[in-house]
């Protein structure tokens, strides 16, 4: 993705070294953008660290991974979305800043670094501990509880994001002049229901 | 107490409040050719700029979770997207509880109020919900009939124009409808699940436009009626009274104009309006003919409790002493249920307009076995709506874990959820009342209002039957309950107080002036010049949405304003 987001900006550059007619460069300058965008390079956090920023990315797309083409949790701008609302909410940046602190200290006595220096395989077994209220523990419930908030925000930035409305099928507030559901939805929800006709 | 300045020009009528109430008090009145001064609290409206019904999350960068993450922390009905403008808490306009209460207020401070962002649920009261107490011997009978109503209910359905189907049902009486929309899928298998079970599911009846009416357009079903209509098509004080009402030139609308008193000259008549005008917070005053108070259940008795005058020393209207009492709150509960039918189904647009297309009227009016008295109605959720903040919280909270499989539980979940909410009768009680707070006033040095609150085991085991007439449903469609509910848990599952947003009966009308503050047409016993015209009126809290019938009686109040002022009366 940077490298694309590199090549573009040269292609910007020779654009505006003349070397690029005015509809070509409108292409490139809307492709950089939507490029920009989608990697949140454009994006500077206002409330966290580059580092926090950095653990942050890792945690959205963890939570939401790319599948088969479709964007995760990062794509769909998680991150921006939690350094936005982090920018003004204090109580919900020190959720943030005191959760990525507490999986730093975890994984620096479990691995002597910081969590996103630390091998996918133990990023991927401190989640497997925080991701579950059964593994309640005084060690571990400040990560659990600061997990549950990692998790509902990064879903919610990926559900609302143009990627999760693909990815759920979601096609309303669209407006039409007679409501009507397709028979074909209809006749599958009663057939596989106690009311199909035999 | 202020003194009426008497060099002022004196009004005809003035409305303290814009919303169901107030907003066709307005529109009636200056159709009769009075000239009306309306003060409403909060600001003008906008519908294009302050209606969000055709916007996404993605729209703003907080995806409407609110500039500082409100949605994250409580704050989340009605919040960011709801037609503007209202909350629970508002920090210039407190409200106290008394120790142990818990209540909540829901305040909407814009020209229209709650009418922007209502439910847009228009139910007619049955005949027995007139005479509540002639049928079990709790509560108070109204001094009016169904037939005084009805034709006020046929007045107001033809105008702002209502969907539904003709029924025959005693519970649920029919209205002048416009057609009701086709059913979602999740609807169809409700309704059989219910005929199943022999309980009646309906279309529901909406002030909702499925056909040009009026001059306003039909639904064009984007699913959001809550943020506001800018089409008009469904109905709103401020969309289908107000602004046409300013159209006649006979409406003066005062905005961000918050009422503090309402004075009464020697012979105990209504004389003038004193109000805070909050831009500048002068005190001014309006003299008048005659008032309508239509500022909520709550703030209109507040506003009278108020009032106070060595004349009058328990406030306005209250010799009674009965303003503030007789609070109630719908009963609601929610269960809901997974339905395995509707997993993979194939994806469409189940927008419609918002609520469901269906509801269960009260059906067991005749069964004298049940352990609670009065009955509820039901409303039905579902589809595939709008992915918000928030929407999958649940699958969150219930899959738990991350990554594919939790992407997977949000995907095969979406969609398969069917929601039901009953909304019940309460009862009125004497532990349920508002009342000044002696010792807190708002920004505007208004003393506020301080609740009591307290449901009965009427309300209680009413909810308890609710669950297991929902389990029952979900179970007949083939789903499963959701959450680990035991029937025993729904008594402590109710409703919080006022939550319902039905608050209402602090201002009861009566034939007896001993025991209440109006007569049959929301005249003060004891000022003939002062009116009330929002849901403080109400004797009983009838299990149907209390918008229609304030509509109403606002309607029949202002013809009797208008032929008393025809008379020289007023």
């Amino acid at each position: 993705m940077i490298e694309r987001r590199t090549l573009l900006c040269a292609a910007a550059a020779a654009a505006l070294a003349g070397r690029l007619s005015p509809a070509e460069a409108q292409h490139v300058h809307q492709n950089h953008a939507a490029a920009a965008a989608q990697a949140g390079g454009a994006y500077q956090p206002r409330v966290f660290t580059a580092h926090e920023y950095r653990t942050l990315r890792l945690l959205a797309g963890m939570i939401v991974p790319p599948e088969n083409g479709q964007a995760g949790g990062v794509e769909a701008g998680a991150p921006e979305f939690i350094d936005t609302l982090a920018s003004g909410s204090e109580r919900l940046a020190d959720i943030f800043t005191g959760g990525i602190a507490w999986m730093d200290s975890w994984m620096r006595a479990d691995s002597g670094t910081a969590f996103a220096d630390a091998p996918p395989v133990r990023r991927s077994a401190l989640l497997d501990l925080i991701a579950y209220r059964r593994n309640a523990a005084p060690a571990l419930n400040p990560g659990i509880a600061f997990f549950d908030w990692a998790r509902r925000l990064v879903v919610d930035a990926w559900s609302t994001s143009p990627a999760g409305y693909e990815a759920l099928g979601y096609q309303g507030n669209r407006g039409m002049t007679v409501f009507q559901v397709p028979e074909e939805a209809l006749r599958y929800a009663l057939q596989r229901s106690p009311f199909r006709e035999r | 107490m202020f003194h009426v300045q008497r060099s002022a020009p004196v009004h005809d009528v003035v409305v303290i409040g814009s919303g169901a109430g107030g907003g066709t008090v307005a529109d009636v009145l200056t159709r009769h050719g009075v000239k009306v001064t309306l003060l409403e609290a909060g600001g003008p409206l906008n519908p294009a700029r302050d209606y969000k019904e055709h916007k996404v999350p993605t729209d703003y960068p907080h995806r409407g979770a609110g500039d500082k993450a409100e949605t994250y922390f409580g704050r989340e009905d009605f919040g960011f997207w709801g037609a503007p403008n209202g909350y629970w808490e508002m920090d210039e306009e407190p409200y106290t509880t008394a120790p142990g209460t818990d209540f909540r207020w829901f305040r909407s401070r814009i020209v229209g109020g709650r009418t922007n962002h209502y439910g847009r649920i228009t139910l007619r009261f049955a005949d027995y919900d007139f005479k509540p107490y002639s049928m079990d011997g709790l509560g108070s009978d109204w001094p009016i009939t169904y037939g005084d109503v009805a034709p006020y209910y046929d007045k107001v359905d033809r105008f702002i124009g209502v969907c539904g189907t003709k029924e025959g049902l005693r519970t649920a009486p029919d209205g002048e409808f416009l057609p009701p929309p086709a059913l979602r899928v999740h609807e169809h298998l409700v309704q059989r699940a219910c005929r199943s079970l022999n309980i009646p599911c309906i279309p529901s009846r909406m002030a909702i436009l499925t056909k040009a009416h009026n001059g306003r357009p039909a639904c064009h079903y984007c699913g959001q009626c809550g943020r506001g209509c800018v089409t008009a098509s469904n109905y709103s004080s401020s969309q289908v009274q107000i602004f046409p009402a300013l159209k006649t030139g006979r409406l003066t609308l005062i905005t961000h104009a918050m009422a503090r008193e309402i004075l009464t000259g020697p012979d105990g008549r209504v004389a003038a309006v004193s109000y805070v005008d909050k831009d500048t917070r002068e005190v001014k005053q309006i003299r008048c003919r005659a008032v309508v108070v239509a500022a909520s259940a709550c703030e209109s008795a507040r506003l009278l409790l108020n009032s106070k005058s060595p004349r009058h020393p328990q406030g306005l209207a209250n010799s009674s002493g009965v303003v503030g009492r007789y609070l109630t709150d719908t009963a609601g509960y929610s269960l809901r249920g997974h339905v395995p039918a509707l997993e993979g189904m194939m994806k469409h647009d189940t927008d419609g307009y918002s609520g469901g297309h269906v509801y269960v009227p009260w059906w067991l009016l005749e069964d004298k076995k049940r352990d609670f008295p009065r009955g509820y109605h039901i409303e039905i959720g579902g589809g595939y709506g709008m992915p918000q903040v928030g929407s999958f919280h649940g699958v969150c909270r219930q899959h738990e874990g991350y990554g594919a499989p939790l992407k997977k539980a949000i995907l095969d979940q979406y969609g398969c959820t069917v929601g039901f909410a009953g909304r019940g009768e309460m009862i009125p009680n004497g532990q349920s009342y508002c009342e000044i707070d002696p010792g807190v006033v708002d920004r505007w040095g208004i003393p506020v209002l301080r609740f009591h609150f307290h449901w009965s085991d009427h309300e209680r085991r009413q909810v308890a039957h609710m669950h297991e007439t929902f389990a029952s449903i979900i179970e007949a469609m083939g789903g499963r309950v959701l959450g680990e509910r035991r029937p025993a848990d729904a008594g402590q599952r109710i409703s919080r107080p006022g939550e319902i947003i039905h608050e209402l009966g602090t201002v009861r009308m009566g034939s007896d002036p001993g025991t209440s503050a109006l007569n049959g047409y929301s005249q003060a016993h004891d000022h003939p010049n002062l009116f009330v015209a929002d849901a403080a009126p109400f004797v009983s809290n009838p299990d149907k949405n209390p918008t229609l019938t304030i509509c109403a009686l606002a309607w029949r109040t202002s013809d009797y304003i208008a032929e008393l002022m025809r008379k020289g009366e007023i």
